[in-house]
């Protein structure tokens, strides 16, 4: 059983259509694995008028229709979800996410080396050991926030966002990482860029992707991003 | 079957292509998209008598002209109070009327609204993303957005002379400008004389309106304490204040979570409505409770059919209104 925060969770109406559901306040493996055991309590069982959830660190917003039911129903229906779903469910797959470091694709690489003392390579090194997983989608199509960005390379984000920053870019700010899959202005790190494909077009797995997953970064040269590009 | 086309020979900017929209992808980022005035878009589709909903052209205050080249097809436009003309003969700005080769429709801003959907009787044929045609802005993924030159093919083409003329544009289609909000999911964010201002005084839309949301000028909501909520859900409809205190209302192409905090929500049934305000209008917000929210909605919804019922029945099959406003709200 997890530990729970005095208060939480919180309800909170939104509109005559949702109702945000809080764990916490705060970014924390802990927080966030009571919002997937809700959101998978939800799709496994969805109550009548259930439309959709949004999960995000430490919070779902449940979604549902105001002819079928209302705010408080769907508050009741959500409490009795979370006495019967006690167990948090296991995570997804482990997704490789191919990352070149090299030169202008990486292009905050040297500040981030400067802001935290280590060389270059010292940056790249401590971005691929650290150990990621979805925590939430959002902002964007495909845009997964993952957390276990190591303590030696979190810095916060810029004073001020850079524009036209390539799809592809893995940027990060404290202890998050994203891949991007537009061009997307953005104050987070440049500190590399990815051939992998995010954004799909199967209506079914829409995304490479999802709350839960793993992701692990191998690096790739110049030659085999070129390659790759070219090819997707 | 037949088929008609038409090409664009002026365009303004966020004219765009948009079904009922994609739902259910939020948790990836992804917003519903789909008209801007889902009550306009719809009864354009009733009024035509659309038993499925094709594609269409959301058409902005940049406004619109097409030349039909090819075949004949039977057309519906409703949402703002724009000008339209079929050559040079001008008609209402809600109505159905049939588009011959060689004939030549413009749609420019009128008195009132900022978005109207043209419609045919027919399949607009157009890329999809996702299961939908709905151009979502900020990628251009799906139908895309209009370009001058761009050829426009309708599969499927119909001519339904007996739709053909005006279209009653009901109280629940109009611009409103006091709108219904539920307070929250953040409002603990701000002080009680911040609500009250809120509440109590008069915002006005601003230039910066587009798909994904309208900022608002007025009184500064500046929020009190450390912003350091981990960002979460937005709905279409969210009021975010950001840092410097002024407040956005979230639309059809809005982001799908955000760190600001969300001092209130824009009920449903009052969305379309505002969306048909132009920079520079005033509105006001009222809050109401949620168990009030629930029941305007529900208001809203028996309105709604019925109308789209009416119209629909002039001919065609009333078991479609059903599954028709199942897919547009």
């Amino acid at each position: 059983m997890t530990s729970e925060g005095a208060g939480f969770p919180r309800y909170r109406p939104v509109a005559d259509h949702a109702v945000l559901v809080e764990f916490g306040e705060t970014i924390s493996h802990e927080i966030n694995d009571q919002v997937r055991r809700l959101d998978s309590a939800l799709s496994a069982a969805p109550f009548d008028g259930f439309t959709e959830a949004i999960p995000a660190y430490a919070s779902v917003l449940v979604d549902f229709d105001p002819i079928a039911t209302d705010h408080q129903a769907v508050q009741r229906a959500i409490e009795r979800l979370l006495v019967t779903n006690t167990q948090t469910p296991s995570k997804g797959p482990v997704r490789e996410v191919l990352v070149c470091y090299d030169g202008e694709l990486g292009p905050d690489l040297d500040q981030v080396a400067a802001a935290t003392g280590l060389s270059r390579d010292g940056v790249i090194a401590a971005h691929m050991a650290g150990e990621y997983s979805v925590f939430m989608c959002g902002f964007a199509p495909g845009y997964a926030y993952l957390a276990g960005v190591p303590g030696a390379i979190q810095l916060p984000r810029k004073p001020s966002p850079i524009r036209g920053v390539p799809a592809g870019s893995v940027i990060i700010a404290g202890p998050q990482c994203i891949v991007t899959t537009l061009t997307m202005p953005t104050g987070w790190w440049r500190i590399g860029r990815s051939p992998t494909p995010i954004l799909g077009s199967d209506e079914k797995r829409p995304f490479l992707l999802d709350v839960g997953d793993g992701v692990k970064f191998s690096r790739i040269d110049r030659r085999a991003f070129d390659t790759a590009t070219a090819r997707s | 079957m037949a088929s008609a086309s038409f090409i664009v020979t002026q365009v303004g900017p966020h004219v765009s292509i948009q079904d009922s929209g994609r739902r259910g992808l939020m948790r990836f980022g992804v917003p519903e998209s789909g008209p801007m005035d889902r009550t306009g878009f719809a009864i354009a589709n009733a009024a035509l008598g659309n038993t499925t909903i094709p594609p269409a052209i959301e058409i902005s205050m940049g406004g619109l002209q097409l030349e039909c080249v090819d075949g004949s097809v039977t057309i519906a436009l409703a949402g703002g109070g724009f000008q339209v003309a079929i050559d040079r003969s001008a008609f209402g700005s809600w109505a159905v009327a049939t588009m011959h080769a060689g004939a030549r429709l413009t749609v420019k801003p009128g008195p009132w609204g900022s978005w109207t959907y043209l419609v045919f009787a027919g399949d607009l044929q157009a890329n999809r993303w996702l299961g939908s045609a709905a151009t979502h802005s900020q990628s251009g993924f799906g139908g895309g957005q209009i370009a001058k030159g761009q050829r426009l093919v309708i599969e499927n083409a119909e001519v339904r002379g007996e739709r053909c003329g005006p279209i009653p544009c009901p109280v629940f289609a109009r611009p409103r400008t006091s709108l219904r909000v539920v307070l929250g999911p953040q409002d603990r964010f701000f002080a009680p004389d911040t609500i009250h201002a809120l509440l109590w005084q008069p915002f006005s839309l601003t230039d910066a309106y587009d798909r994904m949301g309208v900022r608002l000028a007025g009184p500064t909501l500046r929020p009190v304490g450390k912003l350091d909520m981990p960002s979460e859900a937005i709905v279409r409809g969210s009021i975010q204040v950001a840092g410097d205190g002024r407040p956005t209302v979230l639309l059809a192409d809005h982001q799908t979570t955000g760190g600001y905090p969300k001092i209130a929500t824009v009920i449903s049934g009052d969305l379309d409505r505002f969306v048909q305000l132009r920079s520079r209008n005033q509105v006001v917000f009222e809050s109401i409770s949620p168990e009030a929210a629930i029941e305007a909605a529900g208001n809203h919804r028996r309105s709604y059919e019925q109308f789209l019922t009416r119209l629909m029945a002039r001919r065609g099959d009333p078991n479609f209104v059903r599954s028709h406003v199942a897919e547009t709200l």
